[in-house]
Order: structure tokens, then sequence, then C-alpha cells
């Protein structure tokens, strides 16, 4: 039972976890847009959520987390994020080499609150759902 | 909870959004002040950003790396008068352009305003997150 609820947490738990970590980067984006050459930065939600996912399920090959680029690499490849970032390719873009477009960082700042926000809802459901089966009736 | 982290980066650019709002309000206020304590008329000053180093998720603040004085050159204006003229008449003046720096105050409130909007949302994530379970 309860690594089938390990299980259905997992989902949930690589989702909120990249939904914090592309916060983290749009709120970099957004702090950053009169540095001049700072190119703005975000991840593809939908492939580094399902390599994250592909990596947690498959047993053994759960790698180490490195924090400096000095460590020594485990065979478990790209796990941070740093691997996955891309750059935008902005659309007007400004003398000093910034390529930050305010209007678009903060439509998905607002959408990734909101997408967190629902991940959150669905979290509860779960365990709504989890609990309702648990109760005698 | 790395979702702290969004606070810090938010108030990295608070921060050095207000020195920006600093320097322009220095600026301003001096746009006429023709000598200072070392003799010279004022020159404008211009904050200069740069990113902090990036975190392991790529994301990074924002800091002050120096304030540069102004290179362009001063205003001449003819004024024989003055009791800061030189034999020609002309008294030099601060090189503060006040329709630059009033551009420049309101990019710097409105960024601010921004790091204020993310503290928000962020914080209400938080709240949210804490109701997990219950």
């Amino acid at each position: 039972m309860i690594n089938k609820l390990d299980k259905e947490l997992n989902f949930y738990h690589q989702a909120l976890g990249l939904r914090v970590a592309r916060q983290e980067l749009l709120s970099s984006n957004v702090a950053n847009a009169d540095t001049p050459n700072f190119k703005a930065k975000d991840i593809d939600f939908a492939s580094v959520l399902n390599q994250k996912i592909g990596l947690t399920t498959a047993f053994g090959k759960v790698g180490l987390n490195t924090t400096s680029p000095l460590h020594i690499s485990s065979t478990a490849a790209k796990n941070t994020l740093a691997d996955n970032l891309l750059y935008r390719t902005p659309l007007q873009p400004s003398v000093d080499g910034n390529t930050v477009d305010m209007d678009m960082e903060r439509t998905r700042f607002a959408d990734n609150a909101i997408k967190y926000d629902a991940s959150i809802s669905f979290i509860n459901n779960e365990f709504r759902n989890i609990t309702l089966a648990m109760q005698e009736r | 909870m790395s979702l702290f982290n969004v606070f810090g980066i938010a108030s990295s650019s608070m921060s050095a959004q207000s020195q920006r709002l600093n320097v322009v309000a220095s600026n301003l206020s001096n746009a006429d002040s023709v000598t200072s304590s070392t003799g010279e008329p004022y020159r404008g000053r211009q904050v200069v950003f740069s990113t902090l180093q990036a975190n392991l998720n790529g994301a990074s603040g924002v800091k002050v790396a120096g304030v540069v004085h102004d290179a362009s050159p001063m205003k001449q204006i003819f004024e024989p008068k003055h009791p800061m003229a030189n034999k020609d008449g002309y008294v030099t003046m601060p090189n503060v352009n006040v329709v630059d720096e009033m551009v420049n105050m309101m990019s710097a409130s409105r960024s601010y305003q921004n790091s204020i909007d993310m503290m928000n949302t962020t914080k209400s994530l938080l709240q949210k997150t804490l109701t997990i379970g219950q």
C-alpha cells in the first residue's frame, strides 16, 4: 500500500519540484530585466518532467546530485536543471544584449504560479481520495 | 522549499533597483550644483547592474557592480554675472540630463514593483503549499 502511495505521489512531487525551479528561473529573468547582456532562460517543462519521472522510476539508475563542477559525476545523466536550460529567442532584441521581454516573463510567471496552485489542489484531492477509501462506512 | 530562493532573487532585484533610484535622486537634486567639496561641478552617476552567480537551477539574482561617473561633456552656459563663471563668462554645469533621469526613475520604480509582485505571488504559493494534506 505504502509503495503504491509513493508511486501515486511521485509524479506530483516531481511536477511540483519542477514548477518551483521554473518559478525561480522566471523570477531571475524578471529580476535581471535591466542587466546588460543578460539572456533570459527557461526550460521545456514537459520534456524535463518526463526525464525526471524516467529517472526516478527506473530503479538502479538513481544518480547522485552534484553541487560543484569538481564533483565526480555519477552514471545517471542529466540530473540537474542546468543541463536543460534553454535560451529565449528575443522578438525585439535590445541594444544592451538583454533578451528579457517583461510582458512575456510576467505572463509565464503568472501561468506557472497558477499551475503550481493546480498541482497542489491535485495532491490534496489525491489525499482526499485515499482517506475516503480508508474510511469505514 | 526552494520557493524561498525566489524571495532571495526578488529582494536582490529590489535592493539593486533602490540603489539605482538613490543614484537618480542624487543626480536630479544635483542637476544644478555648479560646485562641490572638491571644487568641481557635480558629475552624473549611473549604476552598473550585473548578475549574481547562478544557483543549481540556473537562476540568478542581480547586484550593483558599481557606480560609474558619467563621462559625457559638461554643460556650458553663458552667464557672466555668475560667481563661478570663467573669464569668458561661461559657467560649467553638471552633465545631468533631467529627462533621462526621469525615464531612469520610472524604469527603476516599475522594476521595483515587478519584484514586489513576484514576492507576493510567491508568498501566496508558499501559503498554499502549507495546506497540502489538510
